[in-house]
């Protein structure tokens, strides 16, 4: 056995890891304590815009002539962050600079880390805040993968029917059936058996599963069909991102999550209304031809509507009457555009197609000038209702024609549509429309959304609640422990600053519960240093000498340490599997904060009692 | 100061075994009644459902916005101030006629929209489709029960086996204890306090495994006593640390009650609650457990690989 002026020693290399490791803690967690700016970040709403030093000089003489005080420009990779001291301004700058910058950039708000360049350079960042502490909007969405699955076989339909036709096999019918799949029907079993043959080789994909002598039954594969709700699920999440990027909102996050969902976190967001409109609904437009040899008041009243015709309603509740034909599809739509009408001075957006949809587009106006057109707007949209205790999930459409205007041209590739209410109106109707229509309805079955201000309240109170709690600790454990409470005390300090470095370095989201999580974490950390100093204390009863009590205390106390921590790690793994959002937040910080608390309540206050205490005769210990 | 002085304690805890069993039993007869009886009073994040924390610029009387609510149809909505008269809390039940997503916004408008309103803003909203919540439901019960098991196998890799069923039982007591707590006093059980209970069952788990190891320790060591003198031993020597590291948390956690904010309530009671009865039941559920299942010393002597194992 060692003795007592020996026991208590660490070797120098021990002391300079403990250093190394507090250390580096410390240089992680420094970005912490730099605040925020409010700012506005600009970046280019196409690949091909340049953010370069001649736009940052374009946007610094804009906020000059504006007279818009700003802290300072900076232009980074690919965008470029003008910092504001007032939030005030930073909204009146992000409206004037969206205005006047135009749909080629998108401008949004954000909260930039005023930590110096220097430290961004060497890669260190602030821990990033979850929306309960930043404000924003959360939103979990479910993609509708019947509607998806039903989608793809109506346009099944569709080649199904062409394709007999081209055969010239005759068939009575052919349909969607009821329970999922196509079905096709037949007069006689030969054109059926035909129809058999000539369905195998033009659409293999499609399997034939019944054997009825007088229809077909034709059901998509199961690997297409996994394709089609992969496809879904990534067309919606590109769609998603086109659309945060025109509502301008900085670092936003779209994920999926799980097979049929999406999650989408937009920071800093204020107008959760707005968002949700323009996230939530799907929408295209039909193009038809008006009817204009009935009277549409009067079919509306009589509700006699001619066969070859449609009733619609316009945006006042007037009846229209259209074309059952449809001339041009959303599908064709290749851009949109808000402007201004240059004859009429009002909102109008600027529509391009494809190919393909420009050609038919010709083909169907140029017959047609000088007869009326209308544009359906139709929107899809699900909801989840509750029936007699069951849930039951509605998608629905609601049609409404937003224009009716005379065909003055043979329409093209580019082509206009006037007669929108506001240039806002033509911009959201613009957005939705270059987005592209979204494959499936899409529905928001999980929000939660935070005021910027009550944001910054949760932080305040976070922080307050982990400084008092460990003011309360110290004093608690310095009343009962002395100076080894005061070595506690610091190892705890250094355990939050470990925390604070580890949460920095992981980027992990730190939440109101993590901040809770970390409350705890304090609570639970001092239980090492507690059972050490308890084991020291009985030590000394037992007759031992105040060095040798030191050493037994902790090499006895640190199994017990291990046991009880490592089961409390346990529980924070099983809540971090499960946790959602900010429950994860509390289970990272928890079990962080677990592993650093046994480095420090172990290794750190020995080594700091070790520097006081060790190597020198003590006749008496204070503990 | 004089400082405490909980050394010398000799107390007779297991004496009172029968009395602290028949009450842990009344009461866990009690909280499980309630809880089948009353059920619980679940948030909405699992019943699904809409709140919205909406801030006054001027202090608002509750009968006023409810009013308001009615008008534009939301009769089911219940409304409370929450922290200030200017903050007001609103909750509405699954909706059957209404778009839920956009239902926040609608109530926003039409108190901006009512006399007085002017300046209220969305502090907070939150909407969660049926769905959802009945998966958190799901979820949350999985991973209560998986942290459960999860300690279980370790406490019986690290000890003997009557002693990790006193854990559980021990850990099991503390569960139902402050779930029982939540639903008798009708406290809003969230996702936080979820995340407490599961925070409970590690936290109870660490203060009964500290006696445990002392119980195993002093088999180890004592040659002469009974078991019911060494567990009480045990419990003696550990008693200073368990009250000092339940008054270390609990003080924590009261801070986080009276600063967190009104989101940590619940969170913070379950915590307390928990920490209270966790350190009552590592006192006595744990040890006695084990004494009724007929643990004894030969149960405890290492082993001879172990032996080689331990400390001088």
């Amino acid at each position: 056995m060692a003795t007592p002026y020996t026991l208590n020693q660490y070797p120098w290399w021990k002391y300079l890891l403990i250093g190394l490791v507090i250390l580096w803690g410390l240089i992680f967690a420094l970005p912490n304590l730099f605040g925020e700016d409010p700012a506005v970040q600009i970046s280019g709403a196409r690949a091909n815009i340049a953010i370069d030093p001649a736009f940052q000089d374009r946007v610094a003489a804009l906020l000059d002539t504006e007279k818009l005080p700003h802290k300072r420009l900076e232009l980074e990779a690919d965008r470029l962050l003008v910092r504001f001291t007032d939030p005030e301004e930073q909204l009146k700058a992000a409206d004037i600079l969206k205005d006047r910058l135009g749909r080629d950039y998108i401008v949004a708000l954000n909260l930039a880390s005023s930590e110096p360049g220097f430290l961004r350079a060497l890669g260190l960042n602030p821990m990033y805040l979850g929306l309960d502490l930043r404000g924003g909007v959360h939103f979990l969405m479910q993609v509708d993968m019947d509607a998806t699955i039903k989608q793809v076989e109506d346009s099944y339909v569709e080649d199904v029917r062409a394709q007999l036709r081209a055969a010239k096999v005759l068939y009575t019918s052919v349909g969607r059936a009821a329970n999922g799949g196509i079905r096709v029907e037949f007069k006689d079993g030969a054109e059926r058996d035909k129809a058999a043959q000539v369905l195998h080789k033009q659409l293999p994909s499609l399997q034939q599963t019944e054997s009825d002598p007088l229809s077909l039954k034709l059901t998509l594969g199961e690997p297409e069909i996994r394709e089609k709700r992969d496809f879904a699920l990534q067309q919606n999440i590109t769609t998603l991102r086109n659309r945060v990027n025109e509502l301008g909102v900085a670092e936003p996050i779209i994920q999926q999550q799980g097979n049929d969902r999406i999650v989408v976190q937009l920071p800093g967001v204020q107008d959760t209304a707005r968002a949700k409109e323009i996230l939530g609904a799907t929408a295209t437009l039909e193009f038809r031809l008006a009817d204009e040899e009935n009277d549409w008041t009067q079919a509306a009243a009589t509700g006699r509507i001619p066969l070859n015709s449609r009733l619609y309603k316009d945006r006042e509740g007037r009846p229209v009457l259209l074309q059952k034909r449809v001339m041009l599809t959303g599908d064709s739509i290749v851009d949109a555009a808000s402007g201004l009408d240059q004859q009429s001075g009002g909102p109008a957006v600027f529509v391009t197609l494809d190919g393909k949809g420009a050609k038919r587009f010709e083909d169907a106006t140029k017959d047609n000038i000088g007869k009326r057109m209308g544009v359906v707007f139709i929107e899809n949209k699900t909801e989840t209702k509750r029936v007699d205790g069951e849930l039951k999930k509605t998608a629905y459409t609601v049609e409404e024609v937003i224009n009716l205007a005379t065909i003055r041209d043979r329409l093209g590739r580019r082509f206009q549509i006037t007669g929108l209410d506001s240039t806002r109106e033509a911009r959201d109707l613009a957005l939705l429309l270059r987005a592209g229509a979204l494959a499936s309805p899409i529905e928001i079955i999980e929000e939660r959304t935070v005021g910027p201000s009550a944001g910054k309240e949760n932080i305040a109170q976070g922080f307050r609640a982990a400084m008092v709690s460990l003011l309360v600790i110290a004093a608690f454990m310095v009343g009962r422990y002395r100076w080894f409470g005061a070595i506690a005390t610091a190892a705890l300090a250094a355990n939050v600053v470990l925390l604070i470095a580890a949460l920095s370095m992981l980027q992990a989201t730190l939440t109101l519960p993590g901040i809770a999580g970390i409350v705890l974490t304090m609570g639970m950390a001092v239980d090492a240093n507690v059972l050490i100093y308890e084991r020291i204390r009985e030590e000394i009863r037992n007759g031992n000498s105040p060095q040798a009590a030191i050493h037994a205390g902790f090499d006895r106390a640190f199994d017990t340490i291990i046991d009880s921590n490592l089961t409390t790690l346990i529980a924070a793994i099983m809540l971090f599997g499960f946790g959602t959002g900010p429950i994860k937040g509390f289970a990272v910080t928890l079990s962080i904060g677990i592993v650093t608390s046994m480095f420090t309540a172990v290794t750190g206050s020995r080594a700091l009692v070790n520097l006081i205490y060790g190597g020198r005769k003590l006749q008496k210990l204070t503990i | 100061m004089e400082r405490f002085s909980l050394y010398n304690t000799n107390i007779d805890f297991l004496r009172w075994r029968k009395v602290a069993m028949a009450w842990s039993i009344i009461v866990l007869l009690i909280a499980v009644g309630s809880l089948l009886v009353q059920g619980m009073n679940l948030g909405l994040d699992f019943t699904g459902g809409t709140v919205i924390e909406v801030q006054y610029a001027q202090p608002v009387e509750i009968p006023k916005v409810r009013e308001t609510l009615v008008k534009a149809g939301f009769g089911d909505a219940q409304t409370q101030h929450f922290g200030t008269s200017k903050d007001v809390l609103i909750r509405i039940p699954p909706h059957d006629q209404r778009n839920a997503a956009t239902l926040s916004n609608e109530v926003l408008r039409a108190l901006q929209d009512a006399e007085g309103g002017a300046g209220a803003t969305l502090a907070r909203a939150e909407f969660v489709g049926p769905q959802v919540g009945q998966e958190l439901v799901e979820q949350g019960g999985l991973a209560a029960l998986g942290a459960l098991a999860g300690i279980l196998v370790y406490v019986m890799f690290r000890f003997e086996w009557r002693l990790a069923v006193g854990t559980i039982a021990a850990t099991v007591h503390d569960v139902v204890f402050t779930v029982g707590w939540f639903s008798l006093f009708h406290l809003e059980f969230d996702l936080t306090v979820l995340a407490a209970v599961l925070a409970v069952i590690g936290y109870s788990v660490n203060d009964t495994v500290v006696v445990l190891d002392r119980i195993r320790e002093n088999f180890r060591k004592r040659r002469k006593g009974s078991v019911l003198e060494i567990m009480n031993r045990s419990i003696n020597e550990t008693l200073s640390r368990t009250l000092m590291t339940s008054l270390a948390t609990l003080l924590s956690v009261i801070v986080l009650y009276f600063l967190g904010g009104t989101v940590m309530h619940g969170f913070s009671i379950a915590m307390i609650v928990g920490i209270l009865v966790g350190t009552y039941s590592s006192i006595y559920i744990a040890s006695a457990s084990a004494l009724y299942l007929g643990i004894s010393r030969e149960d405890l002597l290492p082993k001879a690989k172990e032996a080689a194992d331990e400390r001088p």
